[in-house]
């Protein structure tokens, strides 16, 4: 009984000696809690929506008001025609379009035809029965009875992965998330190793310059990530029939980005443990809030803004739009400039805080 | 002759403990310097202050004319570092260590195979070349980690205890290839808690908590010893010892197997006399003073 005691004690001291640990003790129900709270809702509203009005009548006006009144959409773009409305679909830059054509009146007068078309992007199941909300919208006029036999005002085109098998959307994202595990990892590790096993002290008694010694290190993993990412991408399209819809070169070139900026962020957790166990503990950390907020696991649009903001630092977020653009909606390099500047945004800052935080003393 | 290392005032405090107090060091180039002292005394704090791992809290160094830690980039490629414990990648072979370390050092592309290939024969480890460095004996890792500290060929060599793992066979050559070193013009800092050791090198300091507490040449640290020595063998030396430890006049008295080694105030004229009641049927003798008696002497514990 004693000697149960005994080791019960000295955990206690391990424990209260290991600050991260402590930290987890409280950090971890915390922030699942808020994290889980916060990312799973399924009341999904607010889909960035783009609009081309080429009626341009009192009446289409009041239709897309009526539409944004619904709360399902938040209209952000407003597009020349149903072609670039195609293209701010296929870039990620919205999710829902609404093209109104330019006979808008003359089918006022039909109750069988469909007033305007409702282009919703169909890869993310949730997405598009987000949209059809938009479907029991009441017609826009004042005067119920000339249109209670209208049956459609919109005619509904899912676009993208249109037999809705959810291998195709989630495919893309693994491939993410799984980088997103992996590299920071093997990373995260890297330079503690060297630190535990004693390799560090000599190594920086050598000309070696703390930024040589993180280029160097991230080197083979990028070969690495290449690989894994060329693996999941092979096992989707010849297990799932995942459709590729871009180009090989685009997706390798984003992987590239993404994977030399989520390298960096495991070379900067190396530089702030102090142990392997603590490099472990630190990468989970990294990983929860990107696997729970990067829109991989639950819809970004059904987050509350300043999750979405606290998304928008982490690599995993804007690689998941990369990778579906190009893969699923055939978006080419051009149209994901704005998710691919931030990738190496990222890769460059972190790369010098590691360079900035690897300094070459013991003290 | 020429100063390898010069120091003023070099201080290093860890929170409360100040772990090198005030150090004034000069280290002659071209010769074996020892540094001399219990664990815990400061010689590993000093060499990592002056190879630029550690900041010093006070005062300055100057390592072969460059200010350290400032200026220690340029001295990279100047210096070399065996540290006490194994350094070396314990995953990668003898070949492999060795051509990494030659690549990071910027040695020439063309003649680093060669270098590698003649630094394994010197050091006795061309049939190892393809041996994992982790699977190898203390006395092969240390030959190892003194191939890689000496690959680009350094002006100036820290050893910090570097044959504190390692046989007595293995110590005598370690320091064979030393003194190689010191004839093709290589200044050496080494650390030690081996007396043996110690009295190989040129030049000696002897740390005690932090302090110089002795510097100079071993032959005349034993020489200028301030106190008479004398050694008593006796059947039962505990006993001898304990009665001699009550004279005023000795200083202190240290056992060295079924031998006694008294360390008495030279003021003292006929040391044998003063001794002579204490001892019983023990027979004693003056001897000249050992490195153990300066070391004794130095570090206080009279």
């Amino acid at each position: 009984m004693s000697r149960i005691a005994a080791v019960a004690v000295k955990e206690f001291i391990h424990l209260q000696r290991d600050q991260i640990s402590k930290a987890m003790i409280i950090g971890i129900p915390l922030i699942m809690t808020l994290l889980f709270g916060y990312a799973i809702n399924h009341d999904v509203r607010h889909l960035r929506a783009g609009v081309a009005d080429d009626a341009g009548t009192s009446t289409s006006r009041l239709l897309l008001q009526q539409a944004q009144a619904t709360g399902v959409i938040d209209i952000v773009h407003q597009a020349d025609g149903p072609e670039e409305l195609q293209r701010l679909l296929a870039g990620g830059e919205i999710v829902v379009g609404i093209y109104v054509p330019q006979d808008l009146e003359t089918r006022m007068q039909q109750p069988s035809e469909p007033l305007a078309q409702l282009l919703v992007d169909g890869s993310d199941p949730v997405v598009l029965s987000a949209a059809r909300g938009l479907m029991q919208m009441p017609p826009p006029d004042s005067d119920p009875g000339s249109q209670a036999d209208r049956t459609r005002i919109f005619e509904l085109l899912a676009l993208y992965n249109p037999e809705r098998r959810s291998p195709v959307f989630i495919v893309p994202g693994l491939c993410g998330v799984i980088l997103a595990l992996t590299m920071v990892l093997f990373t995260a590790v890297a330079l503690v190793r060297e630190r535990e096993r004693g390799n560090l002290e000599l190594l920086i008694t050598t000309p070696v310059t703390g930024m040589e010694l993180m280029l160097g290190k991230i080197a083979p993993y990028v070969v690495i990530g290449y690989f894994q990412a060329t693996l999941i991408i092979a096992l989707g399209v010849f297990l799932f029939d995942v459709p590729v819809l871009g180009s090989f070169v685009d997706f390798y070139v984003g992987v590239g980005l993404f994977v030399i900026s989520i390298l960096t962020l495991g070379l900067v957790i190396s530089t702030l443990a102090t142990n392997q166990f603590q490099a472990f503990q630190m990468t989970f950390m990294s990983f929860l809030p990107q696997m729970l907020l990067s829109g991989f696991m639950f819809p970004f649009e059904g987050m509350p803004k300043p999750a979405q903001w606290l998304s928008e630092l982490f690599p995993l977020t804007h690689f998941l739009r990369v990778v579906r653009g190009i893969i699923l909606r055939d978006a080419d390099l051009g149209m994901l400039w704005p998710q691919l500047w931030p990738l190496g945004l990222f890769f460059v800052f972190m790369l010098l805080v590691a360079a900035w935080r690897f300094e070459k003393r013991l003290d | 002759m020429t100063a390898a290392i010069v120091s003023h005032g070099l201080s290093r405090r860890f929170g409360d403990l100040l772990a090198v107090d005030n150090l004034d060091l000069e280290v002659p180039a071209g010769q074996i310097f020892g540094f001399l002292g219990p664990n815990g005394c400061g010689k590993s704090t000093t060499i990592r202050m002056l190879c630029g791992l550690l900041t010093p809290s006070q005062g300055s160094a100057d390592v072969l004319g460059c200010s350290v830690p400032a200026q220690v980039e340029k001295l990279r490629s100047k210096i070399g570092y065996m540290t006490q414990r194994f350094s070396l990648y314990e995953d990668l072979t003898v070949a492999e260590n060795l051509r990494f370390l030659a690549q990071v050092y910027s040695l020439p592309a063309r003649s680093r195979r060669s270098i590698v290939k003649k630094q394994m024969q010197r050091f006795a480890l061309d049939d190892r070349s393809v041996q994992l460095a982790g699977t190898m004996s203390g006395g092969q890792r240390q030959r190892l980690a003194l191939a890689a500290a000496t690959l680009h060929e350094p002006e100036l060599l820290f050893l910090d205890e570097p044959t504190s793992a390692v046989d007595p066979e293995s110590r005598r050559q370690f320091w064979d290839y030393l003194f190689e070193m010191i004839d093709h013009g290589v200044t050496v800092l080494v650390s030690t808690h081996f007396m043996d050791e110690a009295e190989r090198c040129h030049q000696l300091a002897i740390l005690d908590d932090g302090k110089l507490v002795a510097q100079g040449e071993p032959q005349l640290l034993m020489a200028q010893l301030g106190a008479s020595v004398v050694e008593v063998e006796a059947a039962q030396p505990r006993e001898v010892r304990s009665r001699l430890l009550e004279i005023e006049s000795v200083w202190y008295v240290a056992q060295l197997g079924s031998r006694l080694h008294a360390l008495v105030d030279p003021a003292v004229d006929d040391p044998l006399k003063a001794l002579d009641t204490y001892i019983g049927d023990a027979s004693m003798r003056r001897v000249a003073a050992s490195l153990e008696d300066v070391f004794v002497m130095a570090t206080g514990s009279h």
